[in-house]
């Protein structure tokens, strides 16, 4: 599909993004100053500690979340306001839980008013391609937690987003389940040509997916460094956890965000 | 029961087999067609009928096993019917307490059967005075509830007057409602709306309020509009709430009905139980309330049914058989 924009430009613009939130007592700031820029086709994974704002980070893009200043664009125009040019994944597969999994990926069909017979047609692709064929009409109680984290990538998927953002997507699996799905995501990126930016606690798996990682520290959220990732763009998950260049950088990275934490 | 528990868990080893299937079919060599679907042999044959891959459900339980889950379900409540049927027949027939003020189960029974036509047309009038008050409610009901939900300043404009309407005994406006709409139909119906108005109310808002905020979220990127959200995913999502508050306000509809006849009716089985009390006619009286009663029963299991219809997939229904997909 054409999925891959323009090579021209940036995909995504943050700068100066702050967010503080105002509860009686007192202020937070969940986001400090955050700015980045995220080339069309980059894998941009995020880590950091839990409350650091990565999801917030997310939602600003998605235009969920108002940051209190600084400003977003996707895909070069200002965002304000939920953006439909991308797909969304969550932590939780979020279901809905009267519906097969085709027909629950098949929402974003519906809702987005597009054409049926072509989102039909590439809903079974996706079916496919991610190894849910037989499953079709099986009820999100009836599936497996990566089975149905695989109907909401699908769901993400069906419109060919040009932007996928993914909001821990894997973190509620088990670890081989969750081994596969990187493997899987990758294979996906590689076919697809999306820009993705996941946000991760796992330095395995930012290592592993990103082209980019991004270090945030703990609370206010700000961006101590990104470090590109050196590895083949095409991986493969037993030989990447072997590189040396692996290792390295999730050493490193762990040192980093274990100083973050210290300091904190 | 079990049996469908069963299934369920045999669908959830089928997906993991599969999944395993395909982690090793990434893994190692593709095509590897011939590798064995392992099945633990401890799950029951019919169970691992999936092909290997899982495709189809498991095959619906057949008429007799359907009967037989049904006969199942009925032969507690039943029991218990019999033992209570055995204590009043008991009690009657021995004149522990005198026939006048408890009859014996058949002169009931010839009541019931030698004033039918009269009785029958009485049931007709309160089921529907019930069913319209019901309905009413509903509609009423839900229509309150979307907006409380949907609009904050509807919200607290509407909720404190909903909860007044409430806290008010509505069987002591009864009277009121009779000298304002006289003898007919309609205090009977408002009665009985105003009774089973609240119940849905409730469940309707906790129903739409109970939306996953995810999947709002998720509807907002998909750039759906609010009534394409309510349609696709809030109203469904509230359905298990809302069918809950539905099958209170049927049986409550039958007390507004009911007391409504109370106050000032010429027909209707409230009518008839002033009536009977009147003329100390016990057979009649009990027959009044077994009749009443069976009203509350039958609509209640009418609401139970379409639950089962529009719910298949909800927690508290899977045990039912699954009707749609979609």
């Amino acid at each position: 599909m054409t999925a891959a924009p323009a090579a021209t430009g940036t995909a995504i613009g943050m700068s100066g993004l702050t967010v503080r939130f105002t509860t009686r007592r007192s202020q937070t700031t969940a986001l400090d100053d955050v700015s980045l820029d995220i080339e069309p086709g980059e894998f941009v994974t995020i880590v950091g500690p839990s409350g650091c704002g990565k999801s917030t980070l997310l939602k600003i893009v998605a235009g969920l979340v108002k940051p209190t200043s600084g400003a977003v664009s996707l895909l070069q125009r200002p965002v304000r306001g939920p953006q439909k040019e991308i797909g969304f994944v969550f932590q939780k597969a979020a279901l809905l839980e009267w519906r097969g999994a085709r027909a629950n990926i098949l929402l974003q069909a519906e809702m987005r008013g597009m054409d049926r017979a072509q989102a039909a047609r590439r809903a079974d692709e996706l079916i496919e391609m991610t190894g849910l064929t037989g499953f079709e009409k099986a009820l999100p109680h009836e599936l497996s937690g990566g089975m149905q984290q695989r109907v909401a990538l699908c769901r993400a998927l069906l419109h060919s987003p040009p932007v996928l953002l993914m909001d821990e997507p894997f973190g509620a699996l088990d670890a081989l389940t969750r081994e596969q799905m990187n493997a899987e995501l990758h294979r996906i990126w590689r076919e697809t040509g999306s820009t993705v930016v996941l946000v991760t606690h796992s330095i395995a798996e930012a290592v592993f997916l990103g082209t980019r990682v991004v270090v945030m520290s703990p609370r206010p959220g700000r961006i101590i460094r990104t470090f590109p990732v050196e590895l083949p763009a095409h991986r493969d998950y037993a030989q990447v956890m072997s590189d040396p260049r692996f290792d390295r950088l999730a050493t490193d990275l762990r040192g980093l965000l274990g100083s973050a934490a210290a300091n904190h | 029961m079990t049996e469908n528990s069963l299934d369920t868990s045999g669908r959830h080893a089928a997906a993991d087999q599969a999944s395993t299937e395909r982690a090793g079919a990434s893994a190692n060599a593709p095509g590897s067609a011939d590798s064995p679907a392992h099945v633990d042999s401890s799950v029951p044959s019919r169970v691992a009928a999936p092909p290997p891959g899982g495709a189809g459900r498991p095959p619906r339980p057949t008429l007799g096993r359907r009967a037989a889950a049904f006969a199942d379900s009925l032969w507690r409540p039943g029991l218990v019917l019999a033992a209570v049927f055995a204590v009043w027949w008991f009690v009657a027939a021995r004149e522990y307490v005198p026939n006048y003020l408890v009859p014996t189960p058949g002169q009931v029974w010839e009541t019931m059967t030698g004033q039918w036509s009269e009785l029958a047309r009485h049931t007709v009038v309160t089921l529907y005075e019930t069913v319209l008050g019901f309905l009413l409610a509903a509609a009423f009901g839900l229509a309150t509830a979307v907006a409380i939900a949907y609009s904050r300043t509807l919200d607290k404009a509407l909720y404190p007057i909903v909860l007044f309407a409430q806290v008010i005994p509505k069987i002591a406006i009864a009277p009121l409602l009779v000298v304002w709409f006289g003898l007919g139909l309609t205090p009977k119906v408002i009665l009985a709306v105003l009774i089973a108005f609240f119940p849905v109310v409730i469940s309707g808002v906790a129903g739409l309020r109970s939306t996953d905020p995810e999947l709002l979220d998720l509807a907002a990127t998909m750039g759906a509009g609010p009534w394409r959200t309510f349609r696709k995913i809030r109203f469904p999502n509230a359905l298990p709430h809302l069918m809950a508050g539905l099958k209170v306000a049927v049986t409550l509809a039958v007390v507004g009905a009911v007391v409504g006849e109370f106050v000032g009716a010429s027909e209707g089985l409230g009518y008839v139980l002033l009536l009977a009390n009147g003329n100390l006619d016990a057979p009649l009286l009990f027959a009044d309330l077994i009749l009443m009663s069976a009203i509350g029963i039958v609509l209640f299991v009418l609401v139970e049914i379409a639950e089962a219809l529009l719910i298949p997939w909800h927690a508290s229904r899977r045990a039912g058989v699954s009707l749609t997909t979609s």
